[in-house]
């Protein structure tokens, strides 16, 4: 089968006389990967750089005649990021969790970032207006105002982090449930989820709302999980997913400490099994030394307190909170497998590949570098029983894994790792090969008709850290693993275009005035600043 | 026995991970000649910089290497050695031994910082005095010296053994600020005067100072005072009194500083 490029475009035909001819027989060609959740740029990011010196060093790139020099490992430098992804076949990229005072901080790392599209997700679960709205039960306004904030960001997504309990850690405090008040506001972390899910609607944003639960990263948080997701199922229509559970591991804990903490895998996915409100993606952790980073302050500040580690922790005026601990997942750590067997049961337990999506939270779970470790993990039972065997002993006796025979092809990879992440992301033209799709292919050096990747899953491991080609915009950007040409990528945000547009009075100007370190006039980002934008047209209800 | 002599002062710095008897060890004359180092931001070759004399070839354990002149420009000075000597006739530059695995460096001048930063093994002996950071960890990590010997005759600047976790640093002179800070476990012996903060944040091993030091940090707190103490097998004459902390970190470091030479911490002895 051919597929013809034109342009930067799949179109049906071309005159293959005068066409470039890339020979790919004998190879795995996929569209170009989708990253859902990988915190790429930013001032957390950044932050976590500053960090972490002891983390470069080990790691470092040298310049060649077309790259940049640049460093690792964990939270590597911007260009070194474009330049990894794009190695191994993926084009598009998105950086959840923006405080949207640091938008300009965050779209200037982006516009740093070489070779994917990507976009950003303003943080808006704990902003101080949209709490207000939806506790006057002022929905539409609220509407306005969120439209408001995509174009003053150039946001893409609502990103809810721990809802409410970020507001609470301004205070030193933290929401225990979904029904715990929030300080001061006298509204719920139910009803932030709620509004902001109806205001998702009523906008038409291309995404879901993308949920960090509360209780992230505590055992017993499992029904906290299942408790969101149930949450806003009786605001579903159709089968469309309307709430997106992100790195779902760090949320799937069973017990109620941390000595008896084991997998609540098997809960959410029966849950997920026979609900198509929800869409999931991974959080799978991966046995290294890495960075966490979160908004979840009061989450970091727990993690601190577990490791001893240096950490940051910051309180981002009335917007939200974040923290930063560097982290090393231990095999021998009964917790720490556990939570690697929670990746791969919540992927593996999931029948539906449309609704779980491969990610590690780069870097939470471990750097995005390892995709090709978990891969090797979903298709071979082989490479899981391997890693199984290194792990600790009482993980590995509670660890679902071994009863699980499923063993996903190169179809369902494809779709894990790049079309169920488009789609859930409303980018029509990403994640498939379809005439109309952009330009963006993967080509693995992997012949699936003679290699089997549940045996030799070395082998496939191997194809997909080095992609053979990497087409972006229906150019040739990676061949044999090494950039030959570095391009820019995009930067999508949503345009949301409302009947309403949000009423600029004084009182807001007031609030800005009294609230913010920055003025009003001063908060958006206009277009022209971002290096190649691309908005993305929506229409919304109000 | 190779001996390199510098060809001129270097003005900037030069990064020759590349001495080491490791790596001259297994090439002829030619290959060690064309050894890459970077001058500044320039490649050079190893030859571009010195002059290299082979004197009589010898068995792979006793391979010397010695540097005749000023190098203290010339960083990572034997870094990742795990046999052989090295010699510097004169002062050497920064990250002098920086994870050595074994072997034994000998300095007759001055080193700079960072020398015997993560070294695991061997030692490293220093006639004159020291730059910071002796014995320590790489900016941000927490893995530092994890066994060896580092022996300075002169003085040491500040934070000597940060982060420390096993092996034996001696200075015969006087210490900077925070000898010892973050210390994990390991020795280190101060024969003069400390400048203070000494054993900051330490969670376990020993600090032992011989010298004047102008007050404890107040997160330690006096335990005993002993008539000796041992470092490396050997016994050093008191009387100490013996400090214990960091207990802000919940440290069981312990502090031993020398009774006679600080008459102004005898308040202490109330507490006991």
């Amino acid at each position: 089968m051919d597929i013809a490029i034109k342009d930067g475009k799949v179109v049906e035909k071309v005159d293959e006389r005068k066409a470039d001819v890339l020979d790919a027989s004998g190879m795995v060609v996929m569209p170009g990967g989708v990253d859902i959740h990988c915190h790429i740029a930013g001032a957390e990011v950044n932050s976590g750089r500053l960090l972490r010196p002891e983390d470069h060093v080990k790691d470092v790139e040298v310049k060649t005649a077309l790259t940049r020099s640049g460093v690792g490992y964990s939270i590597p430098s911007t260009f070194t990021t474009g330049y990894r992804y794009s190695r191994m076949g993926y084009t598009t990229v998105m950086n959840p969790s923006m405080p949207p005072l640091e938008a300009r901080h965050t779209h200037e790392e982006l516009d740093d970032t070489p070779m994917v599209d990507k976009a950003t997700y303003p943080l808006l679960g704990d902003w101080w207006f949209v709490l207000e709205h939806l506790r006057d039960g002022l929905i539409e306004e609220c509407a306005a105002h969120v439209a408001w904030m995509m174009s003053a960001t150039k946001g893409y997504a609502i990103k809810i982090v721990n809802p409410g309990g970020l507001e609470a850690w301004g205070f030193g405090r933290n929401v225990e449930n979904l029904d715990d008040p929030v300080p001061h506001f006298n509204i719920t972390p139910r009803e932030i989820v709620r509004g902001l899910c109806k205001i998702n609607k009523l906008l038409n944003l291309p995404h879901t709302i993308h949920v960090h639960t509360n209780n992230l990263g505590k055992p017993g948080n499992y029904i906290t999980a299942l408790e969101t997701m149930k949450c806003v199922e009786d605001l579903a229509e159709g089968n469309r997913p309307i709430i997106h559970i992100t790195h779902c591991q760090f949320c799937a804990f069973k017990g109620s400490d941390w000595r008896n903490m084991s997998s609540g895998a098997e809960e959410i996915t029966k849950y997920v099994n026979h609900h198509d409100h929800v869409t999931l993606d991974m959080g799978q952790v991966i046995f290294t030394d890495t960075t966490t980073m979160t908004a979840d302050g009061p989450f970091q500040y727990g993690l601190y307190n577990l490791t001893g580690n240096k950490w940051v922790n910051h309180d981002v005026e009335t917007e939200t909170s974040s923290g930063i601990v560097p982290f090393r997942y231990r095999r021998k750590s009964a917790v720490h497998a556990t939570q690697w067997s929670i990746g791969l049961e919540l992927a593996l337990l999931i029948e539906d590949p449309w609704k779980i999506y491969m990610t590690t939270d780069h870097p939470n779970g471990g750097p995005f570098t390892a995709y090709p470790n978990i891969i090797a993990w979903l298709m071979s039972r082989v490479a899981r029983n391997k890693t199984m065997s290194k792990i600790s002993k009482r993980a590995r006796r509670k660890s679902l894994l071994p009863s699980i025979d499923r063993e996903l092809s190169f179809y369902e990879i494809a779709i894990v790792t790049r079309a169920g992440q488009a789609k859930a992301l409303g980018l029509t033209q990403k994640g498939h090969l379809g005439a109309g799709a952009d330009a963006d292919v993967a080509v693995y050096n992997v012949n699936p008709q003679q290699v089997d990747p549940s045996k030799k899953y070395k082998t496939a491991r191997k194809a997909f850290k080095r992609a053979a080609y990497t087409i972006k915009g229906g150019e040739i950007v990676v061949k044999d693993g090494q950039i030959v040409k570095p391009v820019f990528g995009k930067t999508f945000w949503a345009d949301v275009k409302t009947s309403l547009p949000m009423e600029v009075n004084d009182d807001l100007k007031r609030k800005f005035r009294e609230y913010w370190t920055v003025e009003y006039e001063n908060y958006p980002i206009p277009d022209r600043f971002l290096h190649v934008p691309a908005p993305i047209p929506v229409k919304a209800e109000v | 026995m190779i001996t390199l002599y510098p060809k001129r002062l270097f003005k900037v710095p030069v990064e020759a991970e590349c001495i080491s008897p490791d790596v001259f060890a297994e090439k002829s004359a030619k290959e060690i000649a064309a050894l890459q180092v970077w001058e500044g931001n320039r490649n050079r070759t190893l030859s571009d910089l010195f002059k290299i004399k082979h004197d009589a070839v010898s068995s792979s354990e006793k391979f010397t290497i010695r540097i005749c002149g000023d190098v203290s420009k010339v960083r990572k000075i034997g870094a990742k050695m795990s046999m052989g000597n090295i010699i510097v006739e004169g002062d050497s530059g920064m990250h002098l031994g920086e994870e050595m695995d074994g072997g034994v460096i000998t300095v007759t001048g001055n080193v700079d910082s960072w020398t015997g930063s993560m070294m695991k093994k061997g030692t490293i002996e220093v006639k004159g005095n020291a730059g910071d950071y002796i014995g320590a960890s790489y900016r941000g990590s927490t893995q530092g010296m994890s066994g060896g010997k580092i022996i300075i005759h002169g003085d040491a600047g500040y934070e000597v053994g940060c982060f420390m976790r096993k092996g034996l640093i001696k200075v015969y002179g006087d210490v900077g600020r925070f000898a010892g800070i973050h210390m994990r476990n390991g020795t280190i012996f101060i024969k003069g005067k400390s400048e203070g903060r000494t054993g900051a944040q330490m969670i376990n091993g020993k600090i032992v100072v011989c010298g004047h030091i102008s007050s404890v940090l107040p997160t330690f707190t006096i335990d005993d005072i002993r008539p000796k103490v041992k470092v490396d097998g050997e016994k050093v004459e008191g009387p100490f009194y013996r400090f214990i902390g960091d207990l802000a970190d919940g440290g069981n470091g312990k502090l031993f500083v020398f009774k006679t030479k600080n008459p102004h911490l005898s308040f202490y002895e109330e507490y006991l």
